[in-house]
């Protein structure tokens, strides 16, 4: 039990204290985990929405697949995209392998399905609604792409929100190819996995502190866009 | 209702431009990538040194640390400038197969066998490893190895095979293998009362020893040597060999030996530099 209590006391420390390298691990694990989930959503939305509203062969496979990908292991996406960013790897004349970069892109991969595959959900269930009044007005599935992500988008910042919870949580993809480097590739959830191995729980359990707040903040704040938002426009 | 989503391609834009942007900010810098082992990172020793070195030379050091198999593997791909481990035999293989321009010893310290104080199999006090793990089996007293590949299992199972045991051939049962780091390891150990083959200087730094503590030492044979190996730019020739070379120089260097042997935890030093050059 005194781990808790050393625990809350290393995470008020470092907080109250604002310590430096701490502020840096943050920062670095905020622009990677948000700029992956901007760029799963730019790609996530419309396929997902696509794939709700068009009809084509091996949809139904898809659909499953997209649900599926879901469930992606972060250290196989990590294993995967090293061997593609490895100097022996097809595009390792990028040297990107232990950048931020090479975080955010395994991040997208590990992401996107999961907006996707929320966002068809959403958009399918507000088709079926929809449907009859839509093509009464001469709108078919691409005119209704845009009207019914405009329509759910309430719903949908459930769907980011859960690939947001997803990339600032994950760490074996960011391990394996940011290489968990000193104010370089160093995130919170590296740090905490370095904490554990060097055998100081309390200041491993500390930034897992610091860690579940930081989402809650994010959530919160999202949540608050989401109500002001629905009052002025809803 | 359209109106905002019309925005949706230039937002689009603006996050990939951002996300470039930010990426690329550091990309100017001057750096070489290091490959290492957990046991040198997990004992702080790189956080004494390197601040010394890109201080002396304006040359920032990012160190990757994992087991030292995988360290190899990683040089071998070529996505490290220099391999700073410690299993002799691998790392002259390395060179002898031209990924490595050459090896040198930097320092060494040595590895303990920790295990529960209530010490099931009677090993504390012992000088011969071999023996106290031939105890180990006898007794059936859990055992947690790294099974990970790094130096630290393989001179652990250099020590089985020397006292005649085939572990790995009841892994599961008494021998444990964790398939991870030094300290996920000691932490394993800790949690269940096993005995463990550690490098000394992690074994200081941990700070979850529970139960805990040193139960062997002192054989020739637990003696931890670490070499430093340029990779070799005519294998890979993006290698930063002109800076890598800095960083192998600098750490031969009277300078950088005694920037070693000035690393202490708890009062203890944690590495003995014996660089050749440097007359040690």
């Amino acid at each position: 039990m005194t781990d808790f209590g050393a625990a809350f006391a290393a995470a008020f420390a470092m907080v109250a204290g604002f310590d430096p390298d701490l502020a840096e691990i943050v920062g670095l694990s905020l622009q990677v985990s948000l700029l992956a989930v901007g760029l799963a959503t730019v790609i996530g939305l419309p396929v997902g929405a696509a794939v709700a509203l068009f009809r084509f062969p091996g949809r139904t496979a898809l659909v499953v697949a997209l649900n599926a990908l879901m469930g992606l292991p972060p250290v196989v996406v990590g294993l995967i995209v090293y061997l593609l960013l490895s100097r022996a790897g097809p595009f390792g004349v990028l040297g990107l392998l232990f950048t931020p970069t090479a975080m955010i892109i395994a991040q997208v991969l590990l992401v996107t399905p999961i907006i996707a595959a929320l966002t068809r959900q959403v958009v399918e269930d507000l088709w079926v609604e929809y449907e009859d009044q839509m093509r009464s007005l001469g709108a078919g599935p691409a005119r209704a792409l845009t009207a019914l992500l405009w329509d759910g988008r309430f719903t949908l910042i459930t769907a980011v929100l859960a690939g947001f919870g997803r990339a600032s949580a994950e760490v074996g993809a960011v391990m394996i190819v940011g290489g968990n480097i000193d104010h370089v590739t160093r995130v919170m959830t590296t740090a905490i996995a370095l904490e554990v191995s060097k055998g100081d729980l309390a200041l491993a359990l500390g930034l897992g502190i610091v860690l579940m707040t930081l989402s809650l903040a994010v959530n919160a704040a999202a949540f608050l866009v989401k109500e002001t938002a629905q009052r002025h426009y809803g | 209702m359209h109106r905002s989503l019309s925005r949706f391609p230039a937002v689009a834009l603006m996050i990939v431009v951002l996300a470039l942007v930010v990426t690329q900010a550091r990309a100017g810098e001057r750096f070489i990538t290091v490959t290492s082992t957990t046991s040198t990172q997990n004992s702080g020793l790189y956080g004494h040194l390197l601040p010394i070195f890109t201080g002396v030379t304006g040359i920032e050091v990012r160190v990757v640390a994992v087991g030292t198999g995988q360290a190899i593997r990683l040089a071998r791909q070529g996505d490290a400038d220099v391999l700073f481990v410690h299993h002799k035999a691998s790392e002259e293989k390395f060179v002898a197969e031209g990924f490595g321009v050459a090896r040198f010893d930097v320092m060494y310290n040595d590895f303990v066998i920790v295990g529960p104080k209530a010490d099931p199999a009677k090993v504390r006090g012992m000088t011969d490893a071999a023996k106290a793990l031939v105890k180990i089996a006898a007794a059936k007293a859990a055992f947690a190895s790294r099974g990970d590949n790094s130096g630290t299992n393989k001179k652990e199972l250099e020590l089985w095979k020397t006292a005649g045991v085939d572990a790995r051939g009841v892994s599961g049962s008494w021998y444990r293998e964790t398939g991870s780091g030094m300290g996920a390891t000691l932490n394993t150990a800790s949690a269940m009362n096993a005995y463990a083959l550690t490098d000394r200087a992690t074994w200081i730094k941990f700070a979850n020893k529970g139960d805990l503590a040193v139960m062997v030492e002192g054989d020739d044979r637990l003696y931890n040597q670490y070499g430093i190996i340029l990779v070799s730019p005519a294998k890979h020739p993006h290698v930063k060999a002109k800076d890598g070379q800095a960083f192998i120089d600098w750490i031969l260097s009277e300078d950088g030996q005694e920037a070693i042997a000035a690393y202490h935890i708890s009062g203890e030093q944690a590495f003995f530099p014996n660089a050749a050059r440097a007359g040690y």
